[in-house]
C-alpha cells in the first residue's frame, strides 16, 4: 500500500449522520502531493441496522438462490439459500454463514442478499460495517451491480466492488470497478492493507462515495482510492441506478478452493448498511 | 491518577431529612507500579541482547553455534549453526538454549520472529522458546520447520502472551543431520514482535481427538498432543507445541479423575470423567473420556529366583529386549493395544478387539532350551461364553535365527471356556513340552489367539522358567 494514497477524510461526516442535513457540500481533502474534490453525501436514504432478530427486512433484501451459471460466473462452489442456517439476524447483526455440507449437489452452502428491485440508486455514499470471515477459499463481498443488468448484460451494466476479501489474505481488501472493456482480469482495482491488524478480528467500515465523475473507496477513515472516467479504458457506466449485494462465496476463480485447513462454518457479521445521497 | 476513588454515592431521603450516605473504599493506588521485568524484545539482532546467554545441550556439538559476520540477513552479524555429520565425534546433533536468566516480560508481544536460511533445504527438528533448563513451564516448540537456501521470515506465535510476564527462555533449537549429513543454517533479526495479525486461536489437546480409555484407580495419564494454532498474516495456519501450563484443564468429575497444572491425569475413583481444556478463553479441541473400573487388583507378584527365569514382560524381573508387544500384522489382525497400561507403576499389557496378536523378540532370539515352563498371567474382563478360548502359541525361528528359511517351528496350547474365569487373574504355567517345538534355541514369538471369541485381554508376567 502506498502510504501517500491514504488520505484521512478530514470531515465530520463519518460521525453517524442520521439527522437531516444540508444538501450537497463540497469539501477538500488535502494530501501531501495531490488534492481530491470530494462531494459529501449526508442525507440518509436507507439504512439497515439489523435490530430485528430473524429474517432480514424483506422490504430491503432479496436473495439469489442456487448456483447461478458456472457458479455465478466465477466457478464458485457454494449453493446459495435463504435458510436461517445461512442467513439470519441475531443480536444486532446480519449473519451470513458459509457451511460445508452436501446440499442440492453442492458441497457448501451460503447466502447472497441483494436489493435488486427494492432499492436502487445512482450516486451517493454506501457503507457497511462488517467483521469478515477467514481462511483459504473464503470470499465475502459488499458490492453493487447496474440495475439494468437484465437488459444490459455484465459487464455492460457495470459493477462496483466496494469490498472484496480473500480469506487467505486476512489483512487485505480490494475495491474495484468493472465495465465494458475493463472487466474481470482487466478491471480497475486497488487493494488496501491493514497494518498490524486484520479484517477478521474486528469490525471495519467499508464504503464508497460515488458521484457522476468519480468513485472514492474508503476503509474506516482512510480514503485509499479514487477512480474517475479518465481511469477506465472504456465507457463510464456509473451514471445510472445500481443495487447492493452482500454475499459470502466459497471457492471460485478469485480465491481458489478451500483446503483441509479451512475452518467451517465461517460467518460474515454485518453491523449495518447505510446509504446516503 | 487518583489515589482514592469514591465507589458509590447513594442518596436517601427520609421524611424531611435528606441524608447523604457515601461509601468510600480504598482502591489500588494509582501511584503503585508493580515491579515488571524488562520487556526488551530483541534476542539477537547483531549480537547477544542484554542478559542473553548460550548453553548447548549435553551430547550436542558444543561449538555448533557461532556469530557470523559474513552471511547475514541484515545489519552486521547473524547466528550461524553448524549441524554435525552422523558420527561426528564432537557431537551427534546441534542444539542449545539461549536464556535471559533475569527474566523478561513478553506479554506485550504475540510472536517470536526471525529470518533464516540454510546451505540446503532441510527440516529443523525443533525450534522455539521457553526452554530455560528449569521447569520449561511455558515452552513452545515449532516442530519440523522447513528451511531453504533463501532468506525467509518465520513466525512462532505466542500461545498466550499474558502468561509470559517473567520468561527466561528466549530461544532454543535442536537439529540433527539430514540423511546422515551435516549442514549449516543461519538465523538473524531474532526478536519478539507485536504483529497484530496473529489471530483465530485454535488450541488442541490429544491432537484434537476425542479419545476414550478404560482404566483403574491409581493410573496416571499424561495429556499429550498439546498444541496452539494461529492463522498468520500470510494465511498460513501455524501450529506450535505448547507446554501444559498454557492450558487450564478440567475434569467433569474430580472424584474420578483430577488433572495437575502440568497436564497429568490421576485416576482417583470409579466412574466416568471427561477431561477438557481451555487456553486463553478458547476451548481446546480434543478430550479424554475416562471410564475408571475402580480398584485394580494386580497380578500375583512372581517369586521365582531370577537366576531360573528368562523374562519377556514383568516388573519383577529384568526383561529381555522385545521388539514389540503388538505387531499389528496386516491385513487380518484386528487387535489394538499393547504395553500401554501403567497402574501405579505396575505395567500391564492390554489388548482390545483381540483376534490374534504377537509379541516378538528376535534381536536377539532367546534360548529357552534349559527352561521347563512358560508362565503368564491373563485377565479377561468380559463374560465367558461356550466356545470362547485363548490359545497361546510359541514361535521359534530355528538355526538361522530369522523368520522363514524352512527351519521355523511353532506350537500352541489352548484353554477353553471351562478353564477361564472373568475379572480375575488366571495364572498359567505351561510345560514347554506341550508346545511340541522342534527347537527352543531361537524362540522369538509369543502369540495370543482368540479368533475374536474374547475381545479384551490383560497380560502380565510373561516369562520362561525352570
Amino acid at each position: 500500500m502506498n502510504q501517500r494514497d491514504q488520505c484521512k477524510l478530514q470531515t465530520t461526516k463519518r460521525i453517524g449522520l442520521r439527522f437531516f442535513a444540508v444538501s450537497m457540500l463540497a469539501i477538500i481533502v488535502s494530501c501531501s502531493d495531490y488534492e481530491q474534490t470530494v462531494t459529501t453525501f449526508n442525507e440518509l436514504v436507507i439504512q439497515d441496522e439489523f435490530e430485528t432478530n430473524g429474517e432480514p427486512n424483506t422490504a430491503i433484501w432479496g436473495y439469489d438462490i442456487g448456483t447461478g451459471t458456472n457458479g455465478w460466473g466465477n466457478n464458485e462452489l457454494q449453493y446459495y439459500t435463504n435458510r436461517k442456517e445461512n442467513v439470519t439476524v441475531q443480536n444486532g447483526y446480519l449473519l451470513i454463514t458459509a457451511r460445508k455440507e452436501s446440499f442440492e449437489g453442492s458441497s457448501y452452502t451460503s447466502a447472497r442478499l441483494l436489493t435488486k428491485g427494492k432499492f436502487e440508486q445512482a450516486y451517493g455514499r454506501y457503507e457497511a460495517r462488517i467483521k469478515l470471515p477467514w481462511g483459504q477459499g473464503i470470499w465475502p463481498a459488499f458490492w453493487m451491480l447496474g440495475a439494468d443488468i437484465d437488459t444490459n448484460p455484465w459487464p455492460g451494466a457495470g459493477e462496483i466492488d466496494i469490498m472484496e476479501f480473500r480469506g487467505q489474505d486476512p489483512n487485505i481488501v480490494l475495491g474495484t470497478v468493472h465495465g465494458p472493456g475493463y472487466s474481470a482480469g482487466e478491471s480497475i482495482s486497488k487493494s488496501y492493507t491493514l497494518k498490524n491488524d486484520r479484517f477478521d478480528t474486528g469490525f471495519h467500515v467499508f464504503g464508497i462515495e460515488w458521484a457522476p465523475d468519480y468513485v472514492n473507496f474508503y476503509v474506516d477513515d482512510v480514503l485509499y482510492n479514487q477512480i474517475t472516467p479518465a481511469d477506465v479504458p472504456g465507457e463510464w457506466v456509473f451514471n445510472k441506478p445500481f443495487y447492493i449485494l452482500i454475499n459470502l462465496a466459497v471457492g471460485g476463480s478469485f480465491v481458489g478452493s478451500p483446503n483441509d485447513e479451512t475452518v467451517f462454518p465461517q460467518t460474515m457479521l454485518v453491523d449495518y448498511v447505510r446509504v446516503y445521497k | 491518577m487518583k489515589s482514592i476513588k469514591i465507589i458509590s454515592v447513594r442518596i436517601a431521603l427520609l421524611g424531611f431529612i435528606s441524608i447523604i450516605l457515601s461509601n468510600c473504599e480504598r482502591n489500588l493506588s494509582g501511584d503503585v507500579d508493580f515491579a515488571k521485568f524488562p520487556s526488551n524484545p530483541q534476542v539477537f539482532i547483531d549480537g547477544f541482547s542484554g542478559g542473553l546467554e548460550y548453553f548447548p545441550f549435553g551430547g550436542s556439538k558444543l561449538d555448533a553455534f557461532t556469530v557470523d559476520t559474513d552471511i547475514r540477513y541484515a545489519g552486521t552479524a547473524s547466528m550461524r549453526f553448524d549441524v554435525p555429520n552422523v558420527g561426528d565425534p564432537a557431537g551427534a546433533f546441534a542444539g542449545a538454549i539461549f536464556p535471559d536468566n533475569g527474566g523478561r516480560d513478553l506479554s506485550g508481544y504475540d510472536a517470536l520472529t526471525f529470518w533464516a536460511r540454510a546451505t540446503q533445504a532441510a527440516t529443523i527438528n525443533e525450534i522455539g522458546f521457553g526452554n530455560d533448563f528449569g521447569d520449561n513451564k511455558f515452552m513452545v516448540t515449532l516442530n519440523n520447520m522447513p528451511i531453504s537456501t533463501a532468506w525467509t521470515k518465520y513466525t512462532i506465535p505466542l500461545p498466550d502472551p499474558s502468561r509470559l510476564v517473567e520468561e527466561k527462555g528466549m530461544f532454543w533449537y535442536a537439529e540433527g543431520p539430514e540423511n546422515g549429513n551435516g549442514y549449516s543454517f543461519w538465523i538473524d533479526e531474532l526478536k519478539f514482535e507485536r504483529l497484530g495479525t496473529v489471530a483465530q486461536p485454535r488450541p488442541a489437546i490429544f491432537a484434537g481427538q476425542d479419545e476414550v480409555i478404560e482404566t483403574f484407580i491409581g493410573t496416571t495419564i499424561n495429556i499429550t498432543g498439546l498444541t496452539q494454532t494461529f492463522n498468520l498474516e500470510s494465511g498460513l495456519n501455524q501450529t506450535v507445541s505448547a507446554a501444559p501450563a498454557y492450558f487450564t484443564f478440567k475434569s467433569s468429575d474430580v472424584d474420578v479423575a483430577r488433572v495437575s497444572e502440568n497436564g497429568v491425569i490421576s485416576i482417583v475413583g470409579e466412574g466416568t470423567a471427561e477431561i477438557t481444556a481451555v487456553l486463553s478463553g478458547v476451548r481446546a479441541q480434543g478430550s479424554l473420556t475416562i471410564n475408571s473400573l475402580g480398584d485394580f487388583v494386580p497380578a500375583p507378584t512372581p517369586t521365582r529366583n531370577p537366576v531360573n527365569v528368562i523374562s519377556v514382560f514383568s516388573d519383577a524381573y529384568t526383561n529381555i529386549p522385545v521388539d514389540f508387544y503388538n505387531g499389528f500384522f496386516a491385513p487380518f489382525q484386528t487387535t489394538l493395544g499393547g504395553a500401554d497400561l501403567d497402574i501405579g507403576g505396575d505395567k500391564i499389557i492390554k489388548y482390545t478387539q483381540l483376534n490374534f496378536v504377537a509379541t516378538e523378540f528376535k534381536n536377539p532370539t532367546i534360548n529357552v532350551s534349559q527352561m521347563t515352563h512358560f508362565h503368564v498371567d491373563i485377565q479377561i474382563q468380559e463374560s465367558i461364553d461356550p466356545g470362547d478360548f485363548i490359545t497361546i502359541e510359541l514361535g521359534d525361528f530355528g538355526p538361522n535365527a530369522a523368520f522363514g528359511g524352512g527351519d521355523d517351528s511353532s506350537g500352541r496350547v489352548t484353554f477353553t471356556n471351562t478353564a477361564l474365569t472373568r475379572n480375575n487373574w488366571i495364572s498359567l504355567d505351561i510345560p514347554l513340552a506341550q508346545f511340541g517345538l522342534t527347537s527352543r534355541n531361537n524362540l522369538a514369538q509369543i502369540f495370543f489367539i482368540s479368533d475374536a471369541t474374547i475381545s479384551t485381554l490383560l497380560v502380565d508376567n510373561m516369562y520362561f522358567y525352570k
